[in-house]
């Protein structure tokens, strides 16, 4: 558990960062809170020269909720996303997931940008930026671009990001008030990635669905919002079954995995009906 | 001097002695991160080795080139087996009478085996030298299955001649290790064969790893000037480790000086002897400078001592009133590619044979058939006496598996096969002499304090709203009454390598009264230095915050066999209340003399001697001691202090009753443990508080074990579960709330009666929470399943009972 030698850098600016990573090629990676990277530098399975530590990139931290969006900087930690009563109230549903999520001591450190750039499909975040139709911006040595969430995964660890761009920012919509919400996760214990996890958002004859760690990328159904969006429930919950492909592992097989992403969800449709008005 | 106003109850109140919950003394530099561990230690010029590691679980080592690793800035050396050789170091005796590679042979036997140590500056090169050592491996064939062993051409162990007998005798196939029976065959299967009722189950208690906080590490110092070796490590027997270093080394004894520092946990991972401790001495030796080894997570879990993986086939018979008559056992022991046990020298299967448990059972016999594989070797006592986990677990689940035969509630089940308080002595069918029990007292107070019939309506009700469909959730009632056997042991029965396993103390007072005492045992988080000082203090009446209790260190300490198998109190703590009498005996003849009386004329009174029928005419403990310093006594030497070596004349039987309750969602095979209720006889009690401490550990663990925890391989003998991503370890979040409880019985033959505590609660806890599982699923049908009880494993069991409709 040593990670191979590598440089470290701090950039005082995105642009900078930016810079640092075309220059340094495939050789670099940004680091934001290091409980993805660091542990995968440690078994060496990521062998990297450089670092580019984001820590001190301001423009990057900070919360911004408008009547229509909320805008959260990708340095944001999972704490603060917790203890944001103002993001709380206007999008609940970040909360509950982002309480779900490894320990306190991760969550201290772990960011929202490392969670949903990371591209592993057992991280909650991809899948709830998903259901909430989140936008990405990242910036490269060029201007800025948006890439929607729903677009963003396109397998395991491999992303619509290219290898110089830096996420910055995730734009939100804001659901429409008395959109019921609910993140439901099974886990072995703290700590543990989903066996099986369902966010979903319904109300005001819309609906959103999305699953996490049953793929190798998030998965959202539009089927399964439509379905869901128009009171039919089993098709909501067929529709998903039918686009999951969860693997098995020491969490258990196949067959165990997708009976439960079924429960799951149905736990969260229920409770998310409960909470619509 | 002394307060003459404070009554007998204040002054022995002041002494914080025995019965007395004194905060720990450890805590003041644990709590504050300022425990001295292995990993602490720094010396200068110190190097770092590290492992180049086994990917395949069975392969031959065609070659191994160091080349490139040498290159690497730091790294000094790359040693193998080739350079071992020429010491006779390549390989070291096991505990258990085999032998084990300490480098890579030829060959390797399971994955993460030891392959070569690269010796660097710090650690950082080390892992870079690790990972450019090139090895050249063929791949064999691999056997993961006991059963499969027994019946495979593939031999593990070329090693061995096949003909030859083992440390335990014949040797039945080349993937055999040794039969070990007790009992009485032929009565027990005479019983089997007439009685009303037989029941049959295989139990299968998996494998696990004790998983101690800190890993296992040395670092090894040779003073090439003074030719003296100083070898710190993760050791739970120092001693035992010097005398065997003294041994296969060739060092002179006098020449080694162990230590073990604060440890962080040892539940039996840190009794062996490990290639990390061979080969940094070696390496301190060739390169004249200390050398440290210290394993990370990963080599924790793949290749130090894993526990159990005991395959129990029982036989139970009974009379249609549910008597027992006769209890039938053959296990498969999975003991890995080298059979380093931590068991006494005749006891290869520990001391399973305690598998009658807390019942009065006439007839019984055991078989153990050791086995090996290609996984990870060990089979240590994962905090229990040796083996004895096992045992319980599989005379708790017979039990129940009877109930479900006779159709009986399982408590009244154990309640009418329970040994008698007037039986004991109690000699069981398999060969030990219970010392002291009192069961049926303890279940009978279990039962109410829970309101078992209550519970069991509960239950009811709970099972005819499931059937009509309003929940989904079963209740599970889990029972277990267990009886351990700990303290090894008297010398006559109990060695390791031929090393008896007394145990002992030595005290000195100061000339102020204050105090010194060392063992031979050695804490590794049970709290030894407050407990111990608490059995001196009330023997010989001087405070136990006046005292300082050492261990750990070879030079200073004297001789012992060390702490394992819930040992310490019953063998060490049993030396510490016999030198405390020694030195009560000198100071009574000092007080007579100071009071001018004769020996006989005084008597002790808590803290002080005082003239028989004058109270008033006393000499304090404080006093007595300055006095045997100070003062010329006609016929007596002058200092007072003590040594015991005590072997004890039987082992203690520390005994429990555990319940608890289990909600169990049939959907999703999440479990949720509502209530757990953990009674424990474990004789005298010293600390009440430290005796809590160590039950909610035990369970804590047991819950791991059972809900959870599990050391597992594919079919390729790949390790599945090297992070603690897989392997369970609880937080405070899975960890229930825990109800203790007590009865005592002490032991008649300890000086204060006490028995050992600290494994009981893992003991009696994995058989507890197992069965409430169980237990859930009665009603439907299921008879045995295996741990540990996950969600995917509990989720199976109600699919196949057809639960998910
Ligand atoms: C014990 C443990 C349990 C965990 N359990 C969970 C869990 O249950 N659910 C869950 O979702 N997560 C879990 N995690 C992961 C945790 O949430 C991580 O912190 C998070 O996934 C990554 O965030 P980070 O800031 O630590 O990213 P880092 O580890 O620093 O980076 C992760 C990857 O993303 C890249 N990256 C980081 N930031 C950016 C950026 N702004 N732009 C472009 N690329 C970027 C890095 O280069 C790296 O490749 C767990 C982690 C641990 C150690």
């Amino acid at each position: 558990m040593i990670p191979g030698a590598f440089e470290y850098h701090r950039p005082a600016s995105v642009a900078e960062a930016a810079g640092l990573l075309s220059q340094l090629g495939d050789d670099a990676r940004v680091l934001a809170g290091g409980h993805s990277l660091i542990p995968m530098m440690k078994l060496r399975m990521a062998d990297l020269s450089h670092l580019v530590d984001l820590q001190d990139l301001d423009e990057m931290k900070g919360i911004k909720i408008t009547v229509s969006s909320v805008t959260i900087g990708a340095m944001v930690t999972q704490h603060e996303l917790i203890a944001d009563d103002a993001l709380a109230a206007a999008v609940p549903i970040i909360r509950e997931a982002a309480l779900q999520i490894a320990d306190p001591q991760v969550r201290y450190v772990g960011t929202i940008g490392g969670n949903v750039a990371n591209g592993d499909p057992g991280n909650d975040m991809p899948g709830l930026m998903q259901c909430l139709n989140a936008t990405y911006e990242v910036q490269g040595t060029e201007a800025s671009r948006m890439i929607n969430a729903r677009e963003f995964y396109e397998s395991a660890y491999f992303t619509a990001r290219e290898e110089e761009e830096i996420l910055t920012r995730i734009h939100i919509p804001r659901p429409a008030g008395g959109t019921g919400y609910a993140y439901e996760k099974q886990k072995r214990k703290i700590g543990d990635y989903a066996t099986a996890a369902a966010a979903v958002l319904v109300g005001g004859g819309e609906a959103s669905v999305a699953m996490t760690n049953l793929s190798d990328t998030p998965v959202w159904s539009q089927d399964a919002g439509k379905a869901l969006a128009s009171g039919d429930v089993e098709g909501c919950v067929a529709a998903v079954m039918g686009a999951i492909d969860p693997a098995d592992d020491m969490r258990g097989p196949v067959e165990f995995k997708k009976h439960v992403a079924g429960m799951i969800l149905r736990r969260a449709i229920d409770r998310a009906l409960s909470r619509a008005s | 001097m002394n307060d003459q106003t404070l009554t007998p109850e204040e002054r022995a109140a002041n002494l914080k002695g025995m019965g007395s919950s004194r905060k720990r003394v450890e805590d003041v530099r644990f709590t504050q991160g300022k425990g001295n561990y292995v990993d602490d230690i720094k010396l200068d010029g110190m190097l770092f080795g590290d492992f180049v590691r086994s990917p395949y679980a069975h392969a031959r080592v065609v070659s191994i080139n160091a080349e490139e690793a040498l290159k690497v800035p730091g790294v000094l050396a790359v040693i193998t087996a080739k350079d071992l050789e020429p010491l006779g170091l390549h390989w070291m005796p096991t505990l258990a009478g085999d032998k084990q590679m300490v480098l890579a042979d030829g060959k390797v036997l399971f994955q993460g085996q030891e392959v070569a140590f690269v010796v660097a500056e710090d650690r950082y090169a080390a892992a870079d030298g690790v990972e450019l050592v090139e090895v050249e491996y063929e791949e064999l064939p691999v056997i993961v299955d006991p059963f499969e062993a027994l019946q495979s051409d593939v031999v593990l162990r070329e090693d061995l001649d096949p003909a030859a007998d083992g440390a335990h005798g014949p040797r039945k196939h080349h993937n055999h290790i040794f039969t070990w029976e007790q009992g009485d065959k032929d009565a027990t299967e005479a019983v089997l064969a007439e009685a009303d009722v037989v029941v049959e189950e295989m139990v299968y208690y998996h494998r696990t790893h004790p998983c101690p906080l800190e890993t296992c590490g040395s670092v090894a110092s040779m003073d090439k000037v003074t030719g003296k070796l100083t070898l710190w490590g993760t050791f739970q027997a120092p001693h035992a480790v010097r005398t065997v270093a003294s041994l296969i080394s060739g060092i002179a004894e006098h020449n080694i000086r162990v230590i073990s520092p604060d440890i962080g946990g040892g539940f039996g991972n840190k009794v062996g002897v490990y290639p990390g401790y061979i080969c940094s001495i070696v390496a301190s030796i060739v390169t004249g400078k200390p050398v440290k080894w210290v394993e990370d997570r990963m080599d924790n879990l793949m290749s130090t001592a894993f526990a159990r993986d005991y395959w129990m086939q029982g036989k139970i018979a009974a009379t249609k009133e549910g008597k027992i008559t006769g209890l039938w056992c053959h296990t498969t022991a999975d003991h890995g590619g080298f059979d380093a046990c931590a068991d006494p020298t005749k006891f290869p299967a520990g001391f399973m044979n305690i598998c009658t448990g807390s019942y009065d059972i006439p007839v019984a016999y055991l078989a153990v058939d050791g086995v090996y594989t290609n996984k990870a070797p060990g089979g240590v006592a994962y905090r229990c006496s040796f083996r004895v986990t096992e045992a319980a677990y599989f005379i708790e689940r017979m039990i129940e598996v009877l109930a479900i035969k006779l159709n009986m509630d399982a408590a009244e089940l154990r309640r009418i096969n329970f040994i008698k308080a007037d039986q004991f002595p109690y000699q069981s069918a398999l060969g030990w002499e219970y010392d002291s029990g009192d069961y049926h007292t303890a279940w009978d107070k279990a039962l109410k304090a829970v309101d078992y019939e209550g519970l069991r309506k509960e239950q009811a009700q709970q099972l005819e709203d499931f059937k009509a469909g309003k929940t989904r959730k079963l209740m599970g009632i889990g029972l277990t009454h267990f009886t351990e056997i700990v303290g090894a042991g008297p010398v006559k029965n109990c060695d390791i390598l031929g090393l008896g396993m007394f145990d002992s103390c030595e005290i000195r007072i100061h000339p102020t009264g204050s105090a010194i005492a060392r063992l031979g045992t050695i804490s590794q988080g049970q709290g030894h230095a407050t407990t111990f000082a608490q059995i001196i203090a009330s023997e010989i009446g001087l405070p136990a915050d006046d005292i300082t209790l050492e261990e750990g260190d070879t030079d200073t300490a004297p001789y012992g066999l060390g702490t394992y198998g819930s040992r310490s109190t019953p063998v060490a703590g049993a030396a510490t209340a016999m030198a405390a009498r020694k030195i009560r005996a000198k100071a009574q003849m000092i007080a007579a003399y100071l009071l001018e009386v004769h020996d006989d004329d005084v008597e002790f009174d808590v803290d002080r001697f005082v003239v028989k029928g004058a109270p008033e005419r006393f000499k304090t403990m404080k006093e007595i001691a300055f006095a045997a310093y100070n003062q010329a006594i006609p016929g007596l030497e002058p200092g007072l202090e003590a040594v015991s070596y005590y072997d004890p004349p039987n082992m203690t039987y520390p005994f429990g009753a555990y319940i608890c309750v289990v909600d169990i969602d049939v959907d999703t095979g999440e479990t949720d443990i509502r209530s757990f209720y953990a009674l424990d006889d474990c004789g005298t009690r010293i600390n009440p508080m430290i005796i809590e401490g160590q039950v909610h550990g035990g369970l804590t663990e047991a819950l791991a074990i059972a809900m959870g925890q599990e050391i597992a391989y594919d079919e390729m003998g790949n390790h599945k579960t090297a992070t603690l991503m897989d392997f369970f370890i609880p937080t405070s979040w899975e960890t229930p709330t825990y109800v203790t409880d007590h009865t005592t019985t002490p032991s008649p033959h300890h000086p204060i009666g006490a028995k050992g505590v600290g494994e009981s609660p893992n003991v009696g806890g994995v058989p507890c929470f197992s069965n409430a599982v169980h237990d859930a699923f009665r009603p439907f049908g299921l008879t045995q399943s295996h741990m540990p009880h996950d969600h995917w494993r509990v989720w199976k069991t109600a699919r196949e009972l057809g639960l998910h409709a």
